[in-house]
């Protein structure tokens, strides 16, 4: 089994997470840029957290054979603070790079009219770049800010289909699927979704589009919940193969809309001997 | 780095070869006039007045129309960034990045800022054209002295290169041997090792004393290590 983990951050978790990922299966990761509890006070804070997902965070997920790709963006939340604000002119660097596959994580926190015009900005960038777009959909008033996420995506130059809506839940699949957008539900231990709901979300709403994520991040989260969500498709009688789109093809199509996806984990040796490095004896 | 735009333009397919007579062309039109630099205009890049067609769309690198670009950013500079997407392997892509630094020789600022903002694989590439840089020694060893400080083995590898062989100071290049040994980057990466660790007592004595600690450890001594302390050793009683 083979499973791409679309949204998941890295940063806060331990090499311990990467080994058990690996021997679950998973093979591909992708990191989208985020809030880290601790808020931010400069841009330049979030230069230095963008090179560390361009640098040492690949470097680090290739030790245990992970393909690593991330997502760049200012987030909802410090969307709302001015002294972050400066950093969408530092996007356009960076969203060039190669290992970078989407614009994202953008979208809703409180629904203020500073989100919404990050937001915007943002779409605009994702076009500008023939990037798609990682919206996550707000923790709080979720459906109101899904009708809000799917204005804000009409009125730019992004197409629907180039714009993955995340943190799906039941009363907002719906919605989100008649959009055009593809369907990201993030499965957590206690809140978000869980594997069995995501299953039941797979019988009614089929496959197409759908991708499942463990958003594992510095909170209550488990990055092996993609596994579990195979697992528990499998004990509901899907195939190998509708496991296989959900947690491998459809993350695979989305992201490969940037042109960029390398799925192959980056060579960590420094030279071409055949060694094996790891830390040494650091 | 010794592949020069020929080999590369080989290696590479139609497509990405277009891609780079176009990039090199960007970095041309940006570079500095030559005037107090040792190094003449590079050969391999001497002949670019006609540039190369624009690749076709669809491989995620946005068109680059002018050598100022867009947003500010120039288009040599977005050619740099973009170039393991449109050159088939890491091996090709770092050797046209070192092409477009070498043809476009950026200062320090520059230099500076597609190191700190740049991606693993970039900063290597700014790491290994070092030597083909209008930079003041201080302005280039900076840079080396960072990446050595890395835990990436990729970066460490790429600065042990001619640069700190040739401007390393004698501290730093010792540890720099000895990060190597430490974090399992063969001592092969390391330019001038026999010359520089010719009579040198101190390397001799640091080396000695990490095989001891990884003895008293039971855990192995690198065989690297054997031979970088013959080197030092033989040339001390030379």
């Amino acid at each position: 089994m083979r499973i791409f983990d679309p949204h998941i951050h890295m940063t806060s978790r331990t090499t311990d997470d990467y080994r058990a990922m690996h021997d679950a299966g998973v093979r591909a990761v992708v990191e989208p840029s985020f809030w880290l509890g601790q808020p931010r006070t400069s841009p330049e804070s979030f230069l230095d957290y963008f090179d560390s997902l361009l640098g040492f965070e690949p470097f680090r997920a290739a030790q245990y054979g992970i393909a690593h790709h991330c997502t760049i963006a200012l987030n909802p939340k410090e969307a709302n603070d001015p002294r972050c604000l400066p950093v969408l002119e530092e996007l356009p660097r960076y969203l060039v790079k190669d290992g970078v596959v989407a614009v994202g994580e953008i979208g809703y926190d409180s629904m203020t009219a500073a989100e919404d015009t990050a937001l915007a900005a943002q779409l605009e960038l994702a076009a500008e770049h023939g990037l798609p777009a990682l919206v996550h959909t707000p923790h709080r008033d979720k459906l109101a800010g899904l009708r809000r996420t799917l204005d804000a995506v009409a009125e730019s130059r992004l197409p629907a289909e180039h714009v993955l809506l995340d943190h799906l839940n039941e009363t907002t699949v719906k919605e989100a699927k008649d959009s055009g957008a593809w369907l990201g539900f993030s499965v957590y231990p206690d809140t978000k979704m869980d594997e069995h709901r995501m299953v039941a979300v797979l019988d009614e709403y089929g496959l197409d589009r759908v991708l499942v994520n463990s958003a594992a991040d510095w909170g209550n989260s488990d990055p092996l919940k993609t596994r579990m969500v195979a697992d528990a498709m499998l004990a509901a009688g899907f195939g190998e193969d509708d496991v296989d789109q959900v947690l491998w093809r459809n993350p695979v199509a989305f992201y490969g809309i940037s042109g960029r996806l390398v799925l192959e984990p980056a060579e960590t040796a420094a030279l071409h001997e055949g060694n094996s490095l790891l830390r040494g004896g650091e | 780095m010794s592949v020069i735009r020929e080999e590369l333009s080989t290696r590479l397919g139609s497509e990405a070869a277009a891609w780079l007579g176009a990039a090199l062309a960007d970095a041309h039109a940006a570079a500095p006039p030559y005037q107090d630099l040792a190094e003449p205009p590079a050969r391999d890049t001497a002949s670019l007045d006609v540039p190369a067609p624009e690749p076709a769309a669809g491989n995620g690198v946005p068109p680059a129309r002018d050598a100022t670009s867009r947003r500010g950013v120039p288009a040599w500079e977005l050619r740099f960034a973009a170039a393991g997407r449109v050159c088939s392997g890491p091996e090709a892509a770092e050797a046209a990045r070192v092409l477009l630094l070498r043809t476009a020789r950026p200062g320090a600022a520059a230099v500076a800022r597609l190191y700190d903002h740049g991606s693993g694989a970039e900063r290597r590439a700014v790491l290994l054209a070092l030597p083909h840089l209008p930079l003041t020694p201080g302005q280039g060893v900076a840079l080396v002295e960072d990446a050595l400080r890395a835990n990436d083995t990729r970066l460490v590898a790429a600065a042990v290169g001619p640069y700190a062989a040739a401007h390393l100071p004698a501290h730093a290049w010792r540890h720099a041997v000895l990060k190597c040994l430490f974090t399992q980057v063969p001592l092969a990466a390391v330019a001038g090792l026999a010359d520089r660790a010719r009579g040198d007592g101190e390397l001799a004595r640091m080396l000695a004393d990490f095989a001891a600690e990884r003895t008293a450890a039971a855990r192995p001594v690198p065989d690297d290590l054997h031979h970088a302390l013959s080197l030092a050793l033989a040339a001390k009683e030379a």
